[in-house]
């Protein structure tokens, strides 16, 4: 096969470039634990209210200050529609679906995941800016899509 | 005309309707966007639009045209009929009772489940019996493609497949090998539990099966593009392929690296482990570069032939190519655009960083730049070349022609920038109303989304533009005698023995090792899992 000189240099750059954008990702996942919300458990759509993971909505704070923050997606709200978490704790979301699947994404913020009945959403974040959050569904989920939301209050800590 | 050129024509014809209908669709999705208070504006015209627009656009359009234009390379380069022209007229027919049958229930409200159908939204069965249909109809091509090569070949044993025939073979063989994905997730999964003989479906399991055939979906639609940017463009701006074999070793390259992919579609999913969604990354990036090859090739094709038509000096051969010619620049300005919407795949793929931009603005930002621009843009020109040398017929309102490809531009500037910046901002996609209650977050959103319908308005007029242009040559065009079509010479010539890049039974079973590395087990592991079925929910 023959090959042009510039062409061997093209690829030789390209290939190079596409080693470093593996690297980047490799350096981001071994050495910040970064990655995807990838939380595996299922859990019966059709009895996440009575669940006892889902049982008690809403925001509970542990010993070592650490959030946990458990909502149940519906169509067309996200039941909490507001939580207060601290600011600069870790704080994990645990979100599954009642009904249809869902998005949960913190408006501004790479908090985001989708919420798909018959399994558990979980990741964990912490905000670093108090302030007052949008969290909308970004997964199309019936006529009322557009209005499904909630609100998040991140609160300085004393 | 001959009996090839009739089918060609005859899916044409099916794909310019549905490109029409679903730019029509797209119209009421831009004024929505601009928040006019229009009377039949209702959120579930909306969503029934953007379904709508979804499916005619990237499954009944792309898949019509590309049918066409298979047939042409067959007849046009192998110099032979199609083998087997019962299936062939077969395949249009089922495919064509299929997108009726499927645009008929999404017309009529009964499957508002947008063009990814994600259970457990629930359509009517006639929705997913349609789409069914649709791709039966393609197999059929398949099939006639895969003969009418195999004929070729028993009387050309030693000689190297023509190369635009070689490119709509890899697409051939990504299609087959991509649509059992979604074959599977249909026919188990959705049609019986949409008819109640089932009670519930695993979304999870149906996601993973869509995203194995959502991918590769990409590259059947553009592989065809980029033989008519290999095969064709070169010689419509008066110069040579660049390289001939490298522009072979791209395809077979998609054939290896299209489908292993998909999970990366699916990387806020829950239910799917990060390991994976790493190793789908990997492969995902691997397949950037027969891509970079290709803005290397195409692009040195043009500098030769603006170089041929006397350039001399470091960049004066752009300005001798043939810009006021339609298919030279629907081409040269969807590569433009397609470079841009490269980057931004390259963005969506970076396992963390996909999270800021998941399902916002930005996704569709990103796609219209590709299978809108790079796809659609370029089939738009190569209409505007194929249409006469089928029909017989000179190209009527070739001035509305000639402005159309930049008013696509424009429009494409416009909307998918403002996307862009408005899906890094968190605005969601698909949305009817971006208001969030008066939400003072969502109201920074509100300029730019003012921008993106302006984008839309000027899209629909090349849109429209474009559909004057073909009905009134299909209608009232000039009979001409039939004009050849000539495909790109190389710069050097080809080599007379076929090689390794030929040899497409290896690369076939080379790529279904790797799909079996990359999906293999993890569907296995999914499957032992407790899972639990969810019942079906119509919320439109």
């Amino acid at each position: 096969m023959n090959v042009h000189l510039y062409e061997k240099i093209w690829m030789w750059a390209s290939g190079l470039l596409i080693v470093a954008f593996l690297a980047t990702i490799t350096v981001g996942v071994a050495g910040s634990a970064l990655q995807p919300p990838s939380h595996v458990e299922t859990i019966d759509p059709t009895s996440v209210w009575n669940d006892p993971r889902f049982a008690k909505r809403g925001v509970s704070v542990d010993e070592h200050g650490r959030a946990t923050v458990v909502v149940i997606a519906m169509m067309f709200a996200f039941q909490p529609a507001e939580v207060h978490v601290p600011a600069n704790r870790p704080v994990t979301f645990r979100v599954t679906s009642a009904d249809v699947t869902h998005g949960f994404e913190i408006v501004g913020t790479n908090g985001n995941t989708m919420v798909v009945p018959g399994y558990v959403s979980q990741f964990t974040t912490t905000f670093r800016t108090p302030g007052e959050y949008l969290i909308v569904c970004n997964e199309y989920c019936g006529l009322s899509h557009h209005l499904m939301s909630a609100k998040l209050v991140v609160e300085a800590q004393p | 005309m001959t009996r090839s050129d009739r089918l060609s024509l005859a899916h044409f014809w099916v794909a310019i309707l549905a490109f029409g209908a679903a730019s029509a669709m797209a119209f009421m999705q831009a004024l929505s966007r601009a928040s006019l208070d229009l009377p039949w504006r209702s959120a579930k015209m909306y969503y029934l639009s953007v379904t709508a627009h979804g499916v005619l656009m990237a499954l009944v359009f792309t898949t019509f045209f590309i049918m066409a234009f298979g047939y042409v390379v067959v007849s046009r380069t192998l110099d032979q009929e199609p083998s087997g022209m019962k299936l062939a007229w077969a395949g249009f027919w089922i495919a064509l009772a299929g997108t009726v049958m499927a645009a008929a229930t999404v017309l009529a409200g009964r499957a508002t489940v947008l063009y990814t159908f994600y259970p457990p939204l629930q359509a009517h069965p006639a929705f997913y019996i349609g789409l069914t249909l649709v791709i039966v109809g393609s197999w059929c091509w398949g099939a006639v493609m895969l003969l009418s090569y195999r004929s070729w070949r028993a009387k050309h044993r030693d000689q190297p497949a023509p190369l635009a025939m070689h490119g709509m073979m890899a697409t051939v063989i990504v299609w087959f090998i991509a649509t059992i994905g979604v074959a599977a997730e249909v026919l188990l999964q959705l049609i019986p539990w949409s008819l109640g003989w089932t009670a519930t479906v695993d979304p999870v399991l149906a996601r993973m099966l869509f995203w194995y055939f959502g991918h590769p979906l990409v590259y059947f639609w553009l592989l065809p593009a980029y033989v008519i940017w290999y095969t064709v463009l070169p010689r419509v701006a008066g110069g040579k392929l660049f390289s001939d074999p490298l522009a072979r070793l791209v395809f077979v390259l998609f054939i290896l690296f299209s489908t292993p992919v998909g999970f990366h579609h699916q990387f806020m999913d829950p239910g799917v482990s990060a390991g994976w969604k790493l190793l789908h990354t990997f492969l995902t990036f691997a397949i950037l570069f027969p891509s970079f090859i290709t803005a290397f090739t195409v692009t040195a094709s043009l500098e030769v032939a603006g170089r041929m038509q006397g350039a001399t000096g470091l960049v004066d051969w752009i300005g001798k190519l043939p810009w006021r010619e339609p298919l030279f620049s629907s081409v040269a300005l969807s590569m433009i655009l397609f470079a841009v919407g490269g980057i931004g795949g390259a963005i969506n793929a970076s396992f963390g960083m996909n999270a800021v931009v998941h399902n916002t603005a930005f996704i569709q930002g990103h796609f219209h730049l590709t299978v809108g621009s790079a796809v659609a843009l370029t089939f738009m020109g190569a209409s505007y070349w194929l249409l006469p040398r089928l029909s017989g017929r000179e190209l009527e309102l070739g001035l509305l022609a000639r402005v159309q490809p930049y008013l696509w531009f424009i429009g494409m500037m416009l909307f998918s920038f403002s996307n862009h910046i408005t899906g890094l901002m968190g605005m969601p996609r698909r949305i009817y109303d971006a208001s969030y209650g008066g939400s003072t977050i969502a109201a920074a959103w509100k300029g730019l989304t003012g921008v993106s319908a302006v984008g839309g308005l000027f899209l629909f007029a090349s849109a429209g533009f474009f559909m004057l242009v073909m009905i009134g040559t299909g209608l009232a065009g000039k009979r001409t005698a039939v004009q050849p079509i000539e495909w790109a010479e190389p710069l050097h010539p080809v080599a007379a023995q076929r090689t390794w890049l030929d040899r497409y039974w290896v690369w076939t079973a080379v790529a279904i090792v790797l799909v079996l590395i990359a999906y293999a087990y993890p569907l296995w592991i999914h499957l032992q899992m407790p899972r639990y079925g969810s019942p079906g929910f119509k919320p439109f």
